[in-house]
């Protein structure tokens, strides 16, 4: 049983814009599995189709082997938006808890829970405190201690890291493997960033726009675990490359750089 | 990875005084102001020979105040039922209305704009009015003009805060798959809140102005409207004078415990601090 399995999903939203034409995806348990593609290419939408937080026009998905509206119900996956999305008068704690309250957890489980979690993204120590309180990068640590705190097999990410700075967002991206590799969950990741996409990864789905399409699938075959060096490894290069060309093929539009990348 | 501790705020923690926000310290040059105002104000009566009714010297007031304390405070607490059931009266129906009107859009559609034109108009200017319809020596005709003063603030920023909801709060509570009645406990009302509050403060305020106006209109002899009303019609000015002290002190007051409550709940907010906000 895949861990996502994406089946001829169309989507044209009002006005008749066809945001995503025929994807077919299918996405294995304990994947790192990168959208990457130019805007409006409809990787977003694709994720919020998985989350069932869009309904597609046609084909169908399923997460878990059931239809992604039962999987949404069962609490199958945790989401993360670009923004943090913290609930600014719930404290670090009680953020991370809240999809614990919502599925009934009683108190002393949900405690024990957030410590857990609050050690697993670095903050001990923070609980209390209220998002204000927080750097950018720290939020973003919350609001994936709050996707994961319920132990979902299917995380889904959307441009989790794109308003950090590039230190951070290299930081966090090493955290996340580390968080992965522990959690053993599948990650569905979209980005803008190749060098992002080619590091976490272990496959990158290319998309190309109007109307969004996969347009390569490139399996990462860097070795895991990975840590910073892989950033440096020639390997690490080569693939970046690939991406590079594919995104820019993919855009019919844009002049090809393959001459002047290889 | 190194999670480097950044320096951040700490909590905002403590008592009463904490909440109210200022210390002794703090406090002082606003009293010395105070002081300052009062003793000048005596100053120029006396010297300038200032006409008592024009303007009394404040030690001509403080005789007033203490020779009828027993008759004022029990005007200004007859007062301030009158204005504390109108802004609870009022307060709660723009609650109810603001929640009716935010739940369903066409409602919405079709009563804002009258709302915000509502809160635009002078309705204190219907005190009279509402004296006709109601008889003026119960308390109920004041409350009713308190109400409707503190309706449409309430309603029309309460609205607006349900609304102010970020839709990404929103998607994310549809990923947890809940109801609309859990995403409206846990998302609209917290985000609502400060907005409340805000328009809960200039309902005390204008809860206390109805209720003393409306009072002028023929209010019963045991009202603080009434009788700064007729004080002044018999010359007695000091005393008209000692009951508007009454009145600063009870709406200053009022407001004051309004803004305590809204330090209560919304304590997640920066402070940011602000004389008299």
């Amino acid at each position: 049983m895949n861990a996502v399995s994406i089946k001829g999903v169309s989507k044209q939203f009002k006005g008749g814009t066809t945001a995503l034409e025929d994807i077919e995806l299918e996405i294995e348990p304990g994947e790192f599995i990168s959208l990457i593609g130019p805007s409006g290419c409809g990787k977003s939408t694709l994720l919020r189709i998985v989350g069932d937080l869009i309904e597609p026009s046609n084909g169908e998905v399923q997460v878990n082997g059931k239809p992604a509206r039962q999987a949404r119900r069962d609490h199958d996956y945790g989401i993360v938006f670009q923004d943090a999305v913290l609930y600014e008068w719930r404290t670090v704690s009680k953020n991370i808890a809240l999809p614990l309250e919502l599925a009934g957890w009683d108190r002393s489980r949900r405690q024990a829970r957030v410590e857990e979690m609050l050690e697993l993204v670095e903050l001990q120590g923070f609980g209390e405190h209220h998002p204000w309180q927080l750097s950018g990068g720290m939020q973003q640590r919350v609001a994936i201690a709050r996707a994961l705190s319920f132990d979902p097999a299917l995380l889904l990410m959307d441009e989790p890291f794109g308003a950090l700075d590039e230190m951070t967002r290299e930081r966090l991206n090493a955290e996340l493997l580390r968080i992965w590799e522990a959690s053993g969950s599948t990650v569905v990741f979209v980005t803008h960033s190749i060098a992002e996409a080619v590091f976490l990864s272990t496959r990158v789905v290319v998309m190309s726009p109007r109307p969004g399409r996969v347009s390569r699938v490139i399996p990462v075959d860097l070795p895991q675990p990975r840590t910073q060096a892989a950033r440096e490894d020639p390997r690490f290069f080569e693939l970046a490359t690939e991406v590079r060309e594919a995104l820019h093929l993919g855009s019919a539009d844009a002049p090809s750089l393959a001459e002047g990348v290889a | 990875m190194s999670a480097a501790p950044m320096p951040v705020a700490p909590l905002p923690r403590g008592g009463v005084a904490t909440l109210v926000g200022r210390q002794g310290r703090d406090w002082a040059p606003a009293v010395v102001v105070l002081v300052a105002f009062v003793g000048l104000w005596e100053e120029i009566v006396r010297a300038a020979h200032v006409q008592r009714f024009l303007l009394p010297a404040p030690t001509a007031i403080w005789t007033a105040f203490s020779s009828n304390q027993g008759q004022l405070w029990h005007e200004g607490w007859v007062t301030f039922q009158e204005a504390l059931g109108g802004f609870a009266i009022g307060c709660t129906a723009g609650m109810l209305a603001a929640v009716l009107v935010a739940r369903w859009d066409l409602v919405g559609g079709a009563l804002m704009p009258y709302a915000i034109a509502a809160n635009a108009i002078p309705i204190i200017a219907f005190a009279p009015i509402t004296n006709a319809w109601f008889n003026p020596l119960t308390k109920t005709a004041h409350m009713v003009i308190a109400a409707v003063l503190c309706f449409f603030p309430v309603f029309v920023n309460v609205v607006r805060g349900l609304r102010s909801v970020r839709p990404a709060q929103i998607e994310l509570m549809r990923s947890y798959a809940v109801g609309e009645l859990t995403v409206f406990r846990l998302v609209r009302v917290p985000t609502a809140l400060p907005f409340l509050f805000t328009s809960l403060r200039v309902a005390s305020v204008l809860a206390m102005i109805g209720a003393i106006v409306s009072e002028y209109y023929g209010g019963a002899l045991d009202t603080l409207g009434a009788n700064i009303e007729q004080d002044a019609s018999l010359f007695q000015f000091e005393k008209a004078w000692a009951e508007i002290v009454i009145a600063c002190i009870l709406g200053i007051g009022f407001y004051l415990a309004v803004a305590l409550l809204e330090r209560l709940a919304t304590r997640w907010q920066p402070r940011i601090e602000m004389v008299g906000a």
